[in-house]
């Protein structure tokens, strides 16, 4: 087709406003899914690592900044049935990685043992700190962190390495460090709100 | 300073832009025969770069978000990128003729990046404010220039080994570059501040 | 051409990967497993099909000198309805590829299928064209992540080959990627010129 001002114009216009509208419609349509994805997502989460419960913690969501931190912590309470609280989800961070900041959520019942934990997101090397989302879990030796409890311990848990009382993956100890660190960091925005609950 | 420091080193050695990220793969294998053409190549990327960060980070804080219209992100930066690529080969025929000649015919070639738009959507996703999304683009386009220019000067003396028939061209230099990328992984978990 | 070819054209004698060697970044960093690869694939594979027939409806309305713009809009709002699409069915699988799916508008392969293919022939044959190459792209990507997948770890699809410990890490790590993919088109070329 011949090329004229006029028809470059006009073409290239129709077709950019046919996309918008295009992109406008499948927008309005997949809004809500997204969002509920999004929500889906927390709630499978929060129920995944925290014990029972009967209310809506994602609803009941509060932000707890640490002491001596600038940046808050997503805390999401578990309660029973009378509304007692029986354990919390924390969403916390590490930027002690080995590559960019790990975010993990971490399950906590009331005398503040962890119950659990997912990793949300995290750049580490596939094969070696990437094994977290496992390692933390498994029985042997002393890799398992569920049932510990970092609030009762003096500085919180640290690997056997440096001292402490977990078992670092192998030949990713940073990583190790940066899970523990994101770990302590929310057992004590749980304790936090365990005192301010009293 | 301390916090620009750490984004240029990351970017430049720790995250390279090719070898870690695997952006700007085609340029990379394309225009890497020569270290001339390597090294004007990655002029003229870190160029067109830094210029595209600045505008689509511009539109995506003061149009894209305050009229909530995110989703047509890719659709506009991809335009924007194409226009600004045009724009800056007219704009450098008139005004800086000697500049044209040098990097002119690798411009068209830019729009197709993906190194370029991969750029503009990771500041964005990873929330950086203007100063350091422009440092961010800038480290990363040296680390590119920097990694074809590397990769260049090993292929000009490949040219001249004997190669068995079937790994002669690509695959080879495929193979070199994973030798370079291997390499790289000793920056990996450099940490600064 | 007849459909037949067309449709086979693109898996094997214009292997978008082992022959023509166009998007090679999706190709190299999204293939640490087979499953990865091939939802890549698939991703690719919907846009390009999606946008081969849009421009050869198109094609005699868009004046040639604003082609390649119109072409590019046309590719980016696909990628912009599959990037929308994933997000609220696909979460997961759009958070696993992430900035690769927007990167999709870039690919070489695309705008290549339009400029070559579809501005020239009609909707059906760029219907097939497109599924062709897409089903090639697709094929070449989940053959590297099973081949990264396999030697990296001793597992495809998730299924356990061998003990994980017998694996050799560096095939999973960017290095691997560059290798693999450099011998698996050095192969590639040894069987398709001794069957010529």
């Amino acid at each position: 087709m011949k090329s004229t001002l006029v028809n470059m114009v006009l073409s290239l216009g129709i077709i950019t406003v046919v996309a918008g509208a295009l992109l406008a419609w499948v927008f309005s349509m997949t809004e809500g899914p997204i969002k509920q994805a999004d929500l889906d997502k927390q709630i499978a989460a929060v129920s995944a690592v925290t014990p029972e419960f009967n209310n809506d913690p994602v609803a009941e969501a509060v932000d707890i900044t640490p002491e001596g931190e600038s940046t808050p912590l997503k805390v999401f309470p578990a309660r029973d049935a009378e509304g007692k609280l029986v354990g919390a989800a924390v969403e916390s961070y590490s930027s002690a990685g080995f590559s960019g900041d790990i975010k993990l959520i971490y399950g906590f019942d009331v005398e503040g043992n962890v119950t659990g934990y997912e990793v949300m997101s995290h750049a580490e090397t596939p094969g070696l700190g990437a094994k977290m989302g496992d390692w933390f879990k498994m029985s042997e030796g002393k890799r398992s962190v569920i049932g510990l409890n970092p609030s009762a311990t003096e500085g919180g848990l640290t690997v056997s390495k440096d001292g402490g009382q977990v078992d670092a993956i192998t030949a990713a100890t940073i990583t190790s460090r940066a899970f523990l660190d994101a770990l302590n960091r929310a057992s004590r925005a749980y304790s936090q709100l365990k005192s301010s609950e009293k | 300073m301390l916090e620009y420091i750490s984004i240029i080193i990351t970017a430049i050695f720790v995250n390279n832009i090719v070898f870690a990220q695997f952006l700007g793969i085609c340029p990379f294998i394309g225009v890497s025969r020569k270290l001339s053409s390597a090294t004007g190549m990655g002029a003229a990327v870190t160029f067109v770069m830094v210029i595209a960060t600045a505008v689509t980070w511009l539109l995506q804080f003061y149009v894209l978000n305050p009229l909530g219209l995110q989703f047509m992100q890719t659709i506009v930066f991809i335009l924007v990128i194409a226009a600004l690529v045009q724009m800056l080969e007219i704009i450098l025929k008139k005004i800086a003729p000697v500049l044209y000649s040098a990097l002119g015919v690798f411009l068209p070639l830019i729009t197709t990046n993906c190194a370029v738009l991969g750029v503009a959507i990771l500041v964005v996703r990873n929330n950086l404010d203007l100063g350091q999304s422009l440092v961010y683009a800038f480290a990363t386009a040296i680390g590119f220039t920097m990694a074809i220019s590397i990769f260049a000067g090993i292929r000009e003396q490949l040219a001249w080994t004997a190669v068995p028939k079937a790994m002669r061209g690509v695959p080879i230099a495929l193979i070199c570059a994973g030798l370079l990328a291997m390499a790289f992984m000793g920056f990996s978990g450099i940490k600064i501040g | 051409m007849s459909k037949l070819k067309i449709l086979l054209n693109g898996i094997i004698a214009e292997n978008p990967t082992f022959v023509l060697m166009l998007g090679m970044c999706p190709t190299l960093g999204t293939t640490g497993s087979a499953v990865t690869g091939m939802s890549m694939g698939l991703a690719t594979m919907a846009v390009l099909i999606c946008s081969n027939v849009a421009i050869s409806l198109i094609k005699n309305l868009v004046p040639s000198k604003v082609r390649i713009p119109a072409y590019i809009v046309v590719i980016a709002t696909f990628v912009s309805v599959l990037q929308l699409v994933m997000q609220a069915y696909m979460p997961a699988l759009n958070e696993l590829l992430g900035i690769f799916i927007p990167l999709i508008v870039v690919n070489c392969i695309l705008l290549g299928r339009a400029e070559a293919f579809a501005s020239r022939n009609g909707v059906v044959d760029s219907c097939l064209d497109g599924i062709g190459i897409g089903f090639g792209f697709t094929l070449a990507l989940t053959i590297l992540g099973a081949v990264r997948e396999i030697l990296g770890t001793g597992r495809i699809f998730g299924a356990e080959i061998f003990p994980e410990t017998y694996g050799s890490l560096v095939f999973v790590l960017a290095p691997g990627a560059f290798i693999a993919l450099g011998l698996l088109i050095a192969l590639f070329t040894k069987i398709r010129t001794r069957s010529c």
